[in-house]
C-alpha cells in the first residue's frame, strides 16, 4: 500500500472501528440517550436539527471569521509598525503579551460587561487570535538575511521599498504559520466568548447551542453541536494550511518535497 | 591591458575598530585604477571584506578618507554567498537594483536579459534560486551586479564556496566579462592561485590590524586561459606572492 493511501485509509479505519465500538457499548450496556446517545442518534438529531444548528454553525463561523482577520491585519499590522520603531515595540509589546497570558475564560465576562454582545464575542476571538500572528510576523520581520539589508542598502531601497520587496516576502513562511495558529485559536475564543455570553442571557451561535442543550439534557443535540464544531476547526485548518502551501511551493523548503 | 587609467578610487589611511574594540583596519591606504583587476590577498581577519564594504558605503571608517576623484562611481557588489531573494525568480532577482532605482521597465527587461546573457543564464531566467546549483547561483548574483552596468565591481570571495571545477570555471568567465565590458573590479580572495590568475596587481595585507604589506604586479598578459594557469610564469608569481603572504602573516600575532 502507498504512503498516501496509509495516511486516508488508517485514520478513516480508526474512525470506523471507534464508531463501531461506541455503538456496541451503547446497546450492550442499554446506556439511555441522555447519558451517552449512540453514534446514529447524534447522525440523526444533526439532520432533525439542521436548519438550527447550521443557522448556529454560520453564526459562529462569521464571528470566527471577522475575529481571524481582525487579528491578521492586527497582527500583521502592530508587527510591521513593530519592525519601523523600536520605541514603539518597547511600549506595546508587553501589554500584547499580558493580552496574551491572560486567561480569555477569565477576561471574556468582563467585556461582556463592557461591549455589546457581538462585539464582544468578537473581540474575544480577536484577542486570542492576533498574538500568535504578531509573535511569528514579528520574528519573520526581524530574521531578514543580512547580506540582503547590506544588498538592499547598497541599491539605497527606500523604507517602504525596504519593507515591500524584502522584509514582507521573507516574513511570509513564519507569517502564514502565526495565521494557521490564529485561524484555530479565533474558533475558540469565539466559542468560549459564546459560552460565557450564553450564560449571560443571549446568543444564537453553535457554542451556545452547546451550552442550551446542556441545560436541557438534549445530550444528543450537544453531540451534534460538538461534531459542527469539529468539522469547522478542521475545515479552517485545511484551509489555511493550503493557502499556505500555495503561497510558498515555488520557493520555500517546507513547501517542496524533497529530492532523493 | 593599460593599468594607467585615471584613479576611480582612492583610500587614506582608512581605519575602521568596531564597536567590541577589534581594530580591523589601521592606517590603509590603496588607490584603485580605471578598468583595473586588483585582488586583496589575506588571511581571514585582516580586513579585506571590510574594506570593501567602506568602499561600498556600507560601513564608514573611522579614521581616513575615502576620495572618488570623478564622483561617486555606480557600485555593484558580489557577496560571498549568492544572497538571492528565494521567492524570486532569476529575472527578478537580476532585476531586483533597476527596479529599487525606479528604472523603466522596457529598459529594465533588456538590462536584465543582457545581464543574464553576459553570465550564460539566458535560458533560466525563470528558474527559482533553490533550482540552480551553486555555481549557477552565483552566476545570477554576478548578473544582478552587472545589471546597472556598474563602472565599479566589488567582489567579496565569490568563489570561495564553490568546488574547484565550478570556480576554474567561474574565473574564466570573469575574466572574459571583464575584457568585454572594461569594468573595474576589486576582488578579494585569501587564495594565492586565485589572486594571481585572475588579476593585474594584487595587495597582500596583513592581519590585525589590516593593512597594506605589499603591491604586486602581474604583468602576464590577457587572455589568460588554462594555459597560463599551467605555465612555469604562472608558478613563479605565486611562489612571490605565497612568500608575501607568509612574510605579512610573519609580522602578526
Amino acid at each position: 500500500m502507498s504512503d498516501r493511501a496509509l495516511r486516508i485509509g488508517l485514520p478513516v479505519l480508526m474512525l470506523a472501528l471507534v464508531l463501531l465500538a461506541w455503538d456496541v457499548v451503547v446497546r450492550v450496556l442499554a446506556i439511555p440517550p441522555f447519558v451517552l446517545p449512540g453514534p446514529g442518534l447524534v447522525l440523526s438529531t444533526l439532520i432533525a436539527d439542521g436548519g438550527l444548528l447550521w443557522h448556529s454553525l454560520l453564526v459562529t463561523l462569521i464571528t470566527t471569521f471577522e475575529g481571524f482577520l481582525l487579528a491578521a491585519i492586527g497582527g500583521i499590522g502592530l508587527a510591521i509598525l513593530f519592525s519601523q520603531s523600536r520605541l514603539i515595540e518597547y511600549s506595546l509589546y508587553p501589554y500584547a503579551v499580558i493580552l496574551q497570558v491572560t486567561p480569555i475564560v477569565a477576561i471574556a465576562p468582563l467585556l461582556l460587561i463592557y461591549l455589546p454582545q457581538p462585539l464582544a464575542v468578537l473581540a474575544c476571538a480577536w484577542i486570542v487570535a492576533f498574538f500568535p500572528v504578531l509573535a511569528n510576523t514579528t520574528l519573520g520581520l526581524s530574521s531578514v538575511d543580512h547580506n540582503l539589508l547590506a544588498l538592499f542598502e547598497l541599491y539605497q531601497a527606500s523604507r517602504w521599498q525596504l519593507l515591500w520587496n524584502l522584509k514582507l516576502p521573507s516574513a511570509l513562511p513564519q507569517m502564514l504559520t502565526g495565521l494557521r495558529i490564529a485561524g484555530g485559536l479565533s474558533l475558540i475564543g469565539a466559542v468560549v466568548a459564546e459560552i460565557a455570553a450564553g450564560s449571560a442571557g443571549a446568543g444564537s451561535g453553535l457554542a451556545y447551542r452547546i451550552a442550551e442543550s446542556g441545560y436541557r439534557l438534549n445530550i444528543p443535540r450537544m453531540f451534534a453541536a460538538l461534531l459542527l464544531l469539529s468539522l469547522a476547526g478542521i475545515a479552517i485548518f485545511f484551509a489555511l494550511s493550503a493557502l499556505s502551501h500555495l503561497a510558498l511551493r515555488r520557493w520555500h523548503e517546507s513547501a517542496v518535497k524533497r529530492e532523493r | 591591458m593599460s593599468s594607467s587609467g585615471t584613479e576611480i578610487v582612492s583610500l587614506r589611511n582608512v581605519g575602521k575598530t568596531f564597536e567590541s574594540g577589534t581594530v580591523a583596519l589601521d592606517g590603509l591606504s590603496l588607490n584603485v585604477r580605471d578598468g583595473e583587476f586588483v585582488s586583496l590577498l589575506g588571511p581571514s581577519g585582516c580586513g579585506k571584506s571590510t574594506s570593501l564594504r567602506i568602499i561600498a558605503g556600507l560601513s564608514a571608517p573611522s579614521a581616513g578618507a575615502i576620495e572618488w576623484p570623478d564622483g561617486s562611481s555606480k557600485i555593484g557588489f558580489v557577496f560571498q554567498e549568492p544572497t538571492l531573494m528565494p521567492w524570486a525568480d532569476v529575472a527578478a532577482n537580476v532585476r531586483l537594483p533597476l527596479k529599487l532605482a525606479h528604472a523603466d521597465d522596457a529598459q529594465a527587461r533588456d538590462a536584465v536579459c543582457q545581464a543574464l546573457e553576459h553570465v550564460g543564464l539566458a535560458d533560466f531566467a525563470q528558474s527559482y534560486p533553490r533550482e540552480l546549483s551553486g555555481g549557477m547561483k552565483m552566476r545570477a548574483s554576478i548578473a544582478r551586479a552587472l545589471a546597472t552596468e556598474p563602472q565599479l565591481l566589488l567582489m567579496d570571495e565569490p568563489f570561495a564556496a564553490l568546488d574547484e571545477i565550478t570556480r576554474f570555471k567561474l574565473n574564466n568567465d570573469l575574466l572574459r566579462l571583464w575584457q568585454e565590458l572594461r569594468r573595474t573590479v576589486i576582488f578579494v580572495t585569501h587564495s594565492v592561485f586565485e589572486s594571481v590568475y585572475l588579476s593585474q596587481r594584487i595587495v597582500v595585507m596583513t592581519p590585525r590590524p589590516g593593512r597594506v604589506f605589499a603591491d604586486i604586479a602581474i604583468p602576464a598578459p590577457y587572455p589568460r586561459d588554462e594555459r597560463f594557469r599551467t605555465s612555469a610564469d604562472y608558478a613563479g608569481y605565486c611562489r612571490t606572492v605565497s612568500e608575501a603572504l607568509g612574510q605579512a602573516m610573519a609580522g602578526a600575532p
